[in-house]
This record gives C-alpha cells, structure tokens and sequence, in this order.
C-alpha cells in the first residue's frame, strides 16, 4: 500500500505543498506590496485588484495571507523540529539508561504537562516578551514532553531486543547504539507526531499573536490579522475571513497528513486492511 | 599457552530470591585454532559463561575468578578496553537469526558495523570486504542484498549474515551461543558447515555453545560437559562422546532418540540450591553417601577430567 492511496494523506500533502509553493514564490505572485498602506482604499471587499479585499490601512489581504504563510511555516516547522529534537535526546537517554536518570527525566516531564500548554507559553513569551524568536522558544519549550515520552517508550521495548545485545558483542559503545539502533526504531512514531505537530504549532503561534504577544504588526501573519480584523467583523468580515481559512485549511492539511502517515507507517494497520 | 584460559570463574546472580550461582568454580582452557563444545541441557549455565567471557551480563551479576585471553586479564579491563576486545578479538554469534538483527536497519549497514567500529575502513572497502566474507558463506549476490531489512530474508541468510557480522572483525575467537537453536535439519547442516567453514578458513578458534549433541560430535574437537553450573567432565570430543565416564554425560548421550530416548529422571538443581556434595546426586545411577556429602574433585582418567566419586 502506497501512502497516497489514502486520499485525505494526499488531500493534505497536495495543500501542503501549495502552501510552501506560495511562501516561496510570495514575492512572485502577491500582486500587491503586503505593507504598502493606501489609505484610500482602505476595506475594500474582494475585487480583482485584491483578491481578498483591503484591510483597514488599505493595504492587500491576499498578499498578507500569501506573506503570512511564510511566517507561518517558518515557525511551525522550527518549533516542531527544536521540540522533537529536545524530546527524542531526552528521551532516548531516559529509556535506555532508565535508573535515576530516568526518573529524573520522567518528572521534568510530569512537571512541564501539569501546566496547560498554551498557557505555559503565554507566560514564557510574556516573560520574553513578543517577537518571531521568542514565540518558537516559548511553543518548543512546552511541546517536547510528547515527543520524549513516546521515545522513551519505544526505546523501554527495544533496548532489551537481542540485537543489542548482539551490538555489545561487536564492541559497540551506549552511544553508537543510542544513535545507529535506537533512533532507527523511533522514527516512524516520531514522523507522524511531528507531521500532526507542526498544524497544531502553527495553530498555537496564531493564537499567541491573536492575543498580541506573538509576531507584532505590521509583519503579516495569520493571528495578528485576525486580531486586528475583529474590531470590522460585522461590517467587513473579509478581515478576519480569509486569515481563518487559511489557518483552517494549513492545519487541517498537516493532520490529514499525519493520519495518513500514521496508517501508512503502522503496520498493524495495514494487517486490518487485508480482511 | 592457550588463546583463553578460563580458571575459577564463579558467575553470580543477585535476586530477590538469593544467590543464582550460574557458574561455579569453571576451568577451562582453549588453544588457538581448536573447537571446544560446550554441552549441557537448558539453564544449566552454558550461555552465561559464554556472556562471562565477553563481560556481557546484567547488572546483578557478579564474575569473579580470572578470564585470561592471550595476555589479557578480561575481568580487570576497563570498559573501553574491553570494547575494543569485543567483536575484534572475541566474537559473538547469537543464538537467534530471527531477533538478532535489527528489524528496521538495511542489512547492508548491520554487515559494515564490524568494520566501522574496529577497522575504521571506508565505507567502499568494507562493502568489499563483507561482500568477500559473504561470498565465503556462500550467500550470491550479496549486493543487492545490503538493500533489504531483515524481514525479506530467510532464516538461513540471516544466519549467514549474522555469521558474516560477527567476523568482520577478524576476532580470533568465535563464541556460538546455540547456533542451531530452533532450526530445521536441513539448517542445522548448514549452519554446521558454515562453521566449519569459518573456523578452517580463517583459523578462528570456536567455543561452541550447544544442546544438540550431534552438532557438537561433528564439529568439536573437546568438549565440556555442563551440569547445573558446573563442568562435569571434559575430555577429547570423541573420548566424551563416544566413552563417557561421569553418569550424567552416560545419561545425556543414552537421551539420545537413535540411542533409545531413554531420559534421564527427574530434574537438575536450582541454581538458587546450595548443595554440599554433587549436583547431580539426586538423578545419579552410582550414588553413595560419599557423593552427597564432600565436594567432588577432578580427576583424570584417560587425559578426561571427570567430576565423580564414581571412579575412585
């Protein structure tokens, strides 16, 4: 079975794509400057000019939501590639050395998922202060105890396999086999946290800037153009319309994907399909 | 002198239960180039001496008595020391094709690790130098298959490949822990060939771990009797196995179908029993009062070493 044969896996890796395919060529095909005011036109509804309509200083929204998800991604994929990276080293520390390093490890852990995360991450970026680098520090910080506690997990069962052992008899360091057969094994789980982690990073750092404490105007993003969006909800919903559904649809496309890699990379759930 | 020289080694586990003595009071010595069998049934202690050389137990083991291989005292090496003494100088060849290899890295990797860790080669040599040593195993085409993961291959290649992996680096002495465990006749033959194959090719010495009597009757050139952690008699393979003098080898080789199935009764000692005479007393044919009560010496009856009151 081919992962594509999942049509939502391919449904989301197609958004996915196109999205990344727009951040990249952003300045290639926004017709407008995303930070040019003019002030004269400003809310406009949608028309040809602006696909999207104008926002309050007059400026494109289409090129502001096309500019947004460069920031978007940006962020989204650094948080999740510095939060697992965190938690894969913790946790494969804490498995396959277990003892007290393990315990001490585990309770880091309990202590991080005691607070709520998002609130966890207001306070750190509160504490930061606003800004791109301190919204990726505060979200990193309070998503890698999943990644760990998976990775710990996996390398629990797979440390006492024999072909550890038969490692250890070549003469193999803890190192060598922390890295050339442990993390070959917690891959895949890690895969398919990561690609349903990246939406919900993305959804988290909207809503740190919605709340003013993330990326600061006039930088596009998603999250603070739906902030500033919200005082013309009722007569001009275009604002906050377009902002939203492009949030919807990105993180929607990274958990389709991540369900259609967790099928695909679960071989239990492939045994289902033959019936 | 001999390659590895085993004097005293009493092999200890700590548990909850008491004391598991797995090995006691073991000597045992093996020349360069020679095959040792080591035979005995399941859980008298063969696989944890084979472990006790290579200094790979748990945690709540405790070795004491002295493994001198060559010139080395291998219970007194530093950890990293004895890094470079596995796999380069004392390999292993692990009971179970199945388990042994790591389901999710491409066979090609596994077969290079040898060469990574002890030759430091580059990557295009070593694939040279395993593609040799396959071909010595008699495994074709054995580029193509470094792309696979364990799973696409039969139980027989794994086995090769496992064999390949443990002498890569060149060790001068092999320790097959049950090599032909769970294995179909067919197999078997072949894995016996396959060591004998590698020890002549490349004169590697071989202490063979093993239940399988045959096996060890056609490969071995001495062989050790285990029973209930201790060596009962060890002598020449043909002596052994062909004369035996202790009742518990009598025993084992009369166990045998095409000598007429006829088990030994009743069950070996646990290890966790501390008993003062022989092991073996309880199940033995020729027992007296003597054996239950006084510690059995060696004694050498025909260049064997028989551990029995029997022949006094």
């Amino acid at each position: 079975m081919t992962l594509f044969k999942n049509k939502l896996a391919l449904i989301g890796l197609v958004i996915i794509v196109i999205i990344a395919i727009g951040a990249v060529f952003a300045p290639l095909i926004a017709p407008n400057n995303p930070n040019e005011q003019i002030l004269e036109q400003a809310l406009k509804h949608p028309s040809i000019e602006y696909p999207f309509g104008t926002d309050e200083f007059g400026r494109c929204i289409f090129s502001r939501v096309l500019y947004g998800s460069r920031i978007s991604l940006q962020i989204g994929v650094t948080i999740t590639f510095i939060s697992s990276v965190i938690g894969i080293t913790l946790g494969l520390i804490s498995g396959f050395y277990g003892g007290v390093i393990d315990e001490i490890i585990m309770r880091i852990v309990d202590i991080f998922l005691a607070f709520p995360g998002l609130i966890l991450a207001l306070v750190v970026a509160g504490l930061l202060g606003p800004g791109r680098l301190n919204v990726i520090i505060a979200l990193s910080l309070v998503g890698w105890m999943g990644y760990a506690r998976v990775v710990r997990g996996v390398v629990l069962s797979e440390k006492e396999k024999e072909f550890v052992e038969n490692a250890r008899s070549l003469g193999a360091s803890d190192l060598y086999i922390i890295y050339h057969h442990m993390l070959p094994n917690v891959i895949n789980p890690v895969i398919i946290m990561a690609s349903i982690g990246v939406g919900y990073a993305i959804l988290s750092a909207a809503g740190l800037s919605f709340l003013g404490i993330g990326v600061q105007p006039p930088t596009p993003e998603w999250g603070s153009m739906l902030s500033s969006g919200k005082v013309y909800i009722q007569t001009s919903p275009h604002l906050t319309i377009f902002p939203g559904i492009a949030i919807m649809i990105t993180v929607l496309a990274f958990n389709f994907l991540g369900d259609g890699l967790r099928d695909y990379l679960d071989p239990r759930s492939n045994i289902q399909k033959i019936e | 002198m001999p390659l590895l020289s085993i004097q005293n080694l009493n092999t200890v586990f700590y548990s909850k239960k008491g004391e598991v003595k797995a090995c006691s009071n073991i000597n045992l010595d093996l020349e360069q180039g020679e095959i040792v069998g080591l035979i005995g049934e399941t859980g008298c202690g063969k696989s944890v001496l084979g472990m006790s050389v290579l200094n790979l137990l748990p945690n709540n083991a405790r070795i004491s008595g002295k493994i001198i291989y060559k010139d080395l005292d291998l219970l007194n090496l530093p950890s990293n020391k004895m890094r470079q003494i596995r796999g380069k100088e004392i390999s292993l060849l692990p009971q179970s094709p199945a388990t042994s290899l790591n389901p999710v890295v491409k066979i090609g990797s596994q077969i290079l690790e040898g060469f990574q860790l002890h030759r430091g080669m580059k990557k295009d040599i070593a694939i040279n130098s395993s593609i040799k040593i396959l071909n010595l195993l008699g495994l074709k085409n054995s580029e193509k298959n470094f792309k696979y993961y364990p799973h696409q291959l039969s139980g027989g290649m794994k086995q090769r490949i496992l064999a390949a992996i443990s002498i890569t680096g060149n060790p001068s002495l092999l320790i097959a822990d049950e090599p032909t465990k769970g294995l179909d006749a067919l197999m078997k033959a072949q894995v016996v060939d396959l060591l004998h194959k590698l020890t002549k090719e490349t004169g590697t010495s071989l202490l063979l771990i093993t239940h399988d009597l045959k096996v060890a009757s056609s490969l071995c050139d001495e062989i050790a009797v285990m029973y209930s952690g201790e060596i009962v008699e060890r002598g020449s393979a043909e002596k052994v196995l062909n004369n035996p003098y202790h009742p518990y080898t009598q025993g084992l080789l009369k166990s045998m179908p095409e000598k007429g199935l006829h088990p030994i009764k009743g069950y070996s000692p646990s290890l966790l029993e501390k008993l003062p005479g022989c092991r073996f007393y309880s199940r033995c044919p020729l027992r007296n009062n003597k054996c239950n009560n006084s510690e059995v010496p060696y004694k050498e009856i025909d260049g064997t070493y028989v551990r029995c009151f029997g022949f006094d």
